[in-house]
């Protein structure tokens, strides 16, 4: 029997092309190899650098209302603690006992936090004079010292000592941003996509209109920052660094997305379902509030999800608009001064101390953990809806 | 003369001088019926492209018209403008008559939605709408406030299920979507859900054409039934439907009327060398 299948092995433009075949596979390989990489080393190093910041340490103290405490509370600490115990947890003693008179000579065992070189000391991460060390020591090895989890960082806002800064304050903006964002973006930009989808002759005009929406969505982000400045603050008198203006100013950078991914969303709808419709005797709108819509809010819904979730990680536009801030109280309206997570990170980031350096990372952490759950919960979305024709 | 054929019964004697006068339309001795839709001189352009060319032709009530001829002939072109779907389309620019009972529909006063509820449509790929068999139906006539309440909704989705021959299948599950039914099952609600609405005219463009042979015999078998309430045209590629279903059957080529006639006279005996070519396999 002639064999004629098995002959190719030693067949040299064969094995040539076998030769080049497995070559460019070792390359995507190499590149998948490395992108994963870069992730891994990033998360790695954002996690390890961040997640001390989660906990911080405490010590016990006998906090003394006494005279001179009603107007210094450092006062409150016996002498030898006052380098240890963070100056944050005794300053508000003389308007606590403002308030109430009657704790004026009492004393309380408290656990409080220790100033930031000393938590960074039982991180790891700073050294500390001998004599103070070795004070700290002993303290430790008297129970008085611990490390517990730091729900201030969740709780608090931001603050000039470390050891009691949080993210609390930028979580409140952000949310308020957002939620102006939404509000301004989500109806103007699907009813838009409506009616360029689905209203609109196709003449110069609405090609215009069209190619400048798909414009607008790669303009960099900063201009629309000094959009926000001229438009919002500076002609109808938005307050500066509120939520309404930082809201707007990303509404509009989210609006051509939201248009885009709208506009594919309706496109997606099959044509045989309007036809049916109009068939049916439906009117335009009837068939796109029955049909049309119903059918592509998923992907709607998925389109603005994912841009709230870059509205959400922006900061450039932020910075003209004044939203870069020192904001250590968590705004109670959309008109009050605001700061936004990422710009949170980014007022850290620059602190020269280097306990902020574990607030950046943590802060880096929560932003990232927030932007995935959004993403997830887009991409779960369309899982769950995704319809085949 | 055209006009007078619109409501009054003719006999088959005048019908034959009146086919003499137009030339065209020779019912081999039939008595023809009561005229349902009318075209008249219908011309049809695709923005230069002109789609139609002077269409002339009657549609008899509670018959099917059948419409055949080879692919970009302008079959399908002409039955979206009985029910002016071609208005969706925003090059088409249209020049004639077409009525309904002898009211022009492309007069500026008709509501086009109104017109649709007289005049349904089937298309060719079965197109329920995502939403569950009872909604398929109950849909326009809720929206067109014929069927209100849920016992009159009920009973007219029961109906037109019935008369679609669908009932029996899915009396039990109408909770289900429409698009989980099978290819012929989801035409046959197609046909259900045009019913509802209650109308005299039922357009249906290809209707089998996506259907394998048994729910295609099925399909034909209900639009066999139909005729005796409805008026119905079928745009068909199939000769053989043509020939198993309609009563009359009208050829288009090259966005013309070659020959319309009775279906047993078209097809037996054609007129036309071109349409002889068609019926026989020659060209298309």
């Amino acid at each position: 029997m002639q064999r004629r299948l098995t002959g190719s092995a030693s067949d040299p433009r064969i094995r040539a092309r076998y030769r080049r075949e497995t070559r460019f596979k070792a390359y995507t390989v190499t590149a998948l190899f490395v992108a994963f990489a870069i992730i891994v080393a990033f998360f790695a190093d954002i996690i390890s650098q961040g997640y001390t910041a989660f906990w911080r340490t405490e010590i016990q103290v006998t906090l003394d209302y006494n005279e001179r405490a009603e107007r210094i509370g450092r006062f409150a600490i016996n002498e030898d603690l006052r380098e240890i115990v963070s100056r944050g947890a005794v300053r508000g003693i003389p308007l606590e006992i403002r308030n109430n008179p009657e704790l004026a000579g009492t004393t309380h065992e408290r656990w409080v936090p220790v100033y930031s070189r000393i938590d960074q000391y039982f991180k790891g991460k700073e050294a500390l004079p001998p004599e103070l060390e070795q004070q700290v020591l002993q303290l430790k090895e008297a129970g008085v010292i611990r490390s517990t989890f730091n729900w201030a960082f969740f709780t608090a806002g931001d603050s000039k000592l470390p050891e009691l800064a949080g993210i609390f304050s930028a979580a409140v903006g952000s949310i308020f941003v957002l939620f102006v964002t939404l509000m301004f973006a989500f109806p103007i930009g699907v009813l838009s996509a409506i009616y360029l989808e689905e209203f609109a002759p196709d003449n110069k005009l609405t090609q215009a209109i069209e190619v400048n929406i798909n414009n607008l969505a790669a303009v960099p982000s900063i201009i629309f920052g000094l959009l926000g400045l001229a438009v919002f603050i500076n002609t109808f008198g938005v307050p500066r660094s509120s939520a309404l203006v930082g809201g707007l100013t990303l509404g509009l950078m989210t609006l051509p997305i939201i248009i885009i991914s709208t506009r594919a969303a309706l496109r997606a709808v099959p044509d045989p379902i309007r036809l049916g419709a109009f068939a049916m005797g439906c009117s335009r709108w009837q068939v796109v509030r029955d049909h049309v819509l119903p059918l592509s809010l998923p992907g709607i819904l998925t389109g603005t999800i994912i841009g709230l979730a870059q509205a959400m990680g922006e900061t450039a536009p932020l910075i003209i608009v004044g939203m870069i801030a020192y904001i250590p109280e968590a705004p109670s309206s959309i008109f009050e001064s605001a700061t936004v997570l990422p710009a949170q990170v980014f007022t850290w980031a620059s602190e020269p101390r280097k306990a902020f350096m574990e607030k950046t990372a943590a802060g880096i952490i929560v932003l990232l953990a927030i932007l995935l759950t959004l993403n997830a919960t887009a991409v779960l979305l369309r899982r769950k809806f995704e319809r085949r024709w | 003369m055209e006009t007078e054929l619109k409501n009054t019964p003719t006999t088959a004697a005048e019908t034959q001088s009146m086919a003499d006068n137009t030339g065209e339309q020779t019912m081999g001795g039939k008595a023809v019926p009561e005229v349902k839709m009318q075209a008249e001189d219908l011309n049809l352009w695709y923005g230069d492209t002109q789609a139609l060319h002077s269409i002339n032709l009657e549609m008899y009530a509670r018959e099917v018209t059948a419409l055949i001829g080879p692919s970009g002939c302008g079959k399908s072109t002409f039955l979206r403008c009985l029910n002016r779907m071609n208005d969706l389309i925003p090059q088409v620019r249209l020049e004639g008559r077409v009525s309904l009972d002898g009211e022009d529909i492309y007069d500026h006063s008709v509501d086009v939605v109104q017109l649709r509820t007289f005049v349904g449509m089937v298309f060719q790929k079965p197109n329920p709408f995502p939403k569950s068999i009872y909604e398929n139906i109950a849909y326009a006539p809720r929206l067109h406030g014929t069927g209100t309440s849920r016992s009159e909704l009920d009973d007219l989705v029961e109906s037109s299920l019935k008369r679609a021959g669908l009932w029996n299948e899915v009396a039990d599950r109408l909770d289900t979507p429409g698009t989980e039914l099978s290819g012929g099952q989801q035409q046959r609600l197609c046909i259900a859900r045009a019913i509802a609405v209650n109308p005299e005219v039922i357009l249906m463009d290809e209707p089998a054409s996506a259907l394998d042979p048994l729910a295609t015999a099925t399909v034909e078998e209900l639009i066999h039934e139909l005729k005796d309430n409805y008026t119905i045209v079928i745009v068909t590629h199939n000769l053989q439907q043509a020939a198993r279903v309609a009563g009359y059957t009208a050829f288009f080529h090259m966005g013309k009327v070659v020959e319309y006639n009775d279906t047993d006279t078209l097809f037996t005996n054609p007129r036309e060398q071109r349409t002889e070519d068609y019926i026989t396999g020659r060209f298309g």
